[in-house]
């Protein structure tokens, strides 16, 4: 593109032409040129117009026409290409901007992250189901109450069961009645009243929560259970991962909480990866607080 | 991949239709003007002025010179597609909602509003070659069901008229007698109102998106349920790949209700679905309020959405779409 400068000053004073923008002056400039495009396909635009001073300026523009290998194009399509505007796209402002292309890159979204299925074997396959294997016991997955099968966090009937949305703010036992209740009657009901089952709930989560319990913050929002035990399983058996996720909107809400079985191991993960740079964020990992009732 | 925005429209837009080429697309809106952009890039190539209500629905005729459009204003509209100029206007007594030309572009089905004590109707019109030899008058009137019509297209060879609306009741109707030839059962059937209707590009099936939260794929022939896509919003459109086997749907929380919540729990996504095996391959985010109408090009290589919030988007996919695996 070469721009060559003002060919002549304007005639017209400074003050109309701040008013109404030089806009109503463009009658004044020659019209429009189009030459080519020629053999080498390179079509040359000649456009006039006032610059900021109020210069006449002409711009030459050279573009380069390439045809696409692979476009295919109807006849028609090309002649429909050329018809003029008509409506309302005659009087189309230059800055109306009626056509942009977004700003930000959009992906289909995969329901879930690509393969994410085969990590999951492999995680299996590596300390967590040596411990499985050792006893069975310890593996129980507190959603559908099975042994020795998978953990809580890859329970397959992990949708069926009431959601857990937050463990730290409020205890556990009184959040899943109120939500069971509250579907029903909406009332409170006092802790003794409530069903043997949810009592049960609360006990085995007291248990699992005391011990060994790191908690992640500043965590990505991409981050899931998978990733974060990738990131800890190297420090040693892991019994639990866990990210929060908000209930309405499915994101992560970026902190989650991870137990190991042993308290060495913890202790040398929140040395190792307090600070660590996760996924464009810098990681904060700490003892989880313990609970207050 | 970079959407096109394309704001040319005040208000929600209500229907998204390609020309057969794939290079120009028509847009309707609840504005009263409907406008014609060029696929690739998304330039504006001019508006369709003359309506005085919402513009429900519009179709083209195979060789994009003829527009088709029913409105708000209790009139279906035709025009040439180049100048924008106004050809003929059928007037009704009450809304048109949809339209459709049949194959060969010789008849046209336009459907109306119940509205003021009258019931709605199917219409189907002679489309002359001169439009100066058109005339305003209906060959078939099909009434019966219940509610709005949302949706009526032309079967197979014009023999049949496929419709779908508040009733939620997909009927075949016979477009030469005016017979209703079939109706999808209770059990299989849509429970809330029918919002959108496609054919496959071979019209050997089609795609029906509910406020039930689903969308059924159905065969034109026998009206038998083929499959069912099941989702966690209101489908307010649909469409279909004609290159791959995926089928998108579109809507999101009603309208009315979207400011009672965070946006993004308001699920505005475009949902891409496996059309065989059921299952979402993905979604693509952008709209601020539900997806109000969605277009496939047919080269199978961009498609567009429209949503409430007055923006078409126009999608070209990335390669790396096209080799997708579930």
């Amino acid at each position: 593109m070469a721009v060559e400068a003002a060919t002549q000053p304007s005639k017209v004073r400074w003050g109309e032409l701040e008013e109404d923008d030089g806009e109503d002056l463009d009658f004044l400039l020659p019209p429009k040129q189009v030459i080519g495009p020629n053999e080498n396909g390179i079509k040359k635009v000649v456009e006039y117009k006032f610059n900021d001073e109020g210069n006449k300026v002409k711009i030459t523009t050279s573009i380069r026409i390439r045809k696409l290998a692979n476009a295919r194009l109807s006849k028609h399509a090309v002649e429909r290409r050329s018809w003029p505007k008509f409506g309302d796209a005659v009087h189309e402002d230059v800055g109306s901007r009626l056509t942009m292309v977004s700003t930000e890159e959009i992906l289909l979204e995969r329901p879930r992250a690509a393969g994410t299925k085969p990590e999951e074997a492999k995680a299996a396959g590596d300390p967590l189901a040596q411990i499985g294997k050792g006893g069975a016991a310890l593996m129980v997955c507190r959603t559908c109450g099975k042994k020795g099968e998978h953990w809580t966090s890859r329970c397959p009937y992990k949708d069926l069961a009431q959601p857990i949305e937050s463990f730290i703010d409020r205890p556990p036992s009184s959040e899943t009645t109120a939500t069971a209740t509250g579907a029903t009657k909406g009332a409170y009901v006092p802790p003794s009243m409530r069903g043997g089952g949810a009592e049960r709930v609360g006990t085995d989560m007291r248990r699992r929560n005391e011990e060994n319990s790191v908690r992640v913050t500043n965590l990505s929002e991409d981050t899931r259970e998978p990733d974060l035990h990738e990131l800890f399983r190297p420090f040693g058996s892991v019994s639990r991962v866990y990210v929060a996720v908000d209930q309405k909107t499915g994101m992560s809400r970026g902190f989650g909480f991870v137990n190991f079985v042993n308290r060495e191991d913890a202790e040398r993960a929140i040395n190792k990866l307090n600070g660590y740079g996760y996924d464009n964020l810098i990681l904060r990992v700490e003892w989880a607080a313990p609970r207050s009732n | 991949m970079r959407p096109i925005l394309m704001k040319g429209h005040e208000r929600p837009l209500t229907f998204l239709k390609y020309n057969r080429d794939g290079d120009l697309l028509f847009s309707c809106a609840k504005d009263h003007t409907p406008t014609v952009w060029f696929a690739d890039n998304g330039e504006r190539l001019g508006t369709y002025r003359g309506h005085n209500g919402a513009v429900w629905s519009c179709d083209v005729s195979r060789d994009s010179t003829r527009l088709i459009t029913g409105s708000a204003d209790q009139s279906a509209k035709l025009w040439d597609v180049q100048t924008g100029s106004q050809l003929f206007t059928f007037n009704f007594d009450s809304p048109a909602r949809s339209v459709d030309f049949a194959v060969g572009d010789k008849l046209a089905v336009i459907t109306t509003d119940p509205f003021m004590g009258l019931t709605s109707a199917i219409h189907i019109k002679r489309i002359a070659r001169d439009p100066s030899d058109q005339t305003g008058e209906s060959v078939a009137i099909l009434k019966g069901p219940q509610g709005r019509i949302n949706r009526a297209v032309w079967g197979s060879l014009n023999k049949t008229i496929i419709s779908g609306g508040e009733d939620a009741v997909i009927r075949i109707w016979d477009s030469e007698t005016g017979k209703l030839l079939k109706e999808s059962d209770k059990e299989d059937g849509h429970k809330k109102p029918i919002t959108s209707l496609t054919k496959s590009t071979d019209g050997s099936h089609f795609l029906t998106g509910s406020l039930d939260k689903s969308a059924k794929l159905w065969d034109t022939r026998t009206l038998t349920l083929i499959k069912t896509y099941v989702t966690e919003r209101p489908v307010n459109a649909v469409t279909m790949s004609p290159l791959l086997d995926h089928v998108v749907l579109g809507g999101g929380q009603d309208a009315s209700a979207v400011t009672t919540t965070d946006h993004r729990a308001g699920k505005f996504e475009a949902k891409f679905y496996d059309k065989i095996l059921q299952e979402e391959i993905g979604g693509v985010k952008g709209h601020f309020g539900p997806i109000n109408a969605l277009a496939f090009n047919p080269d199978g290589k961009s498609f567009s959405s429209g949503g409430e919030d007055g923006y078409v988007r126009l999608h070209h996919f990335d390669p790396d779409y096209f080799n997708i695996k579930l």
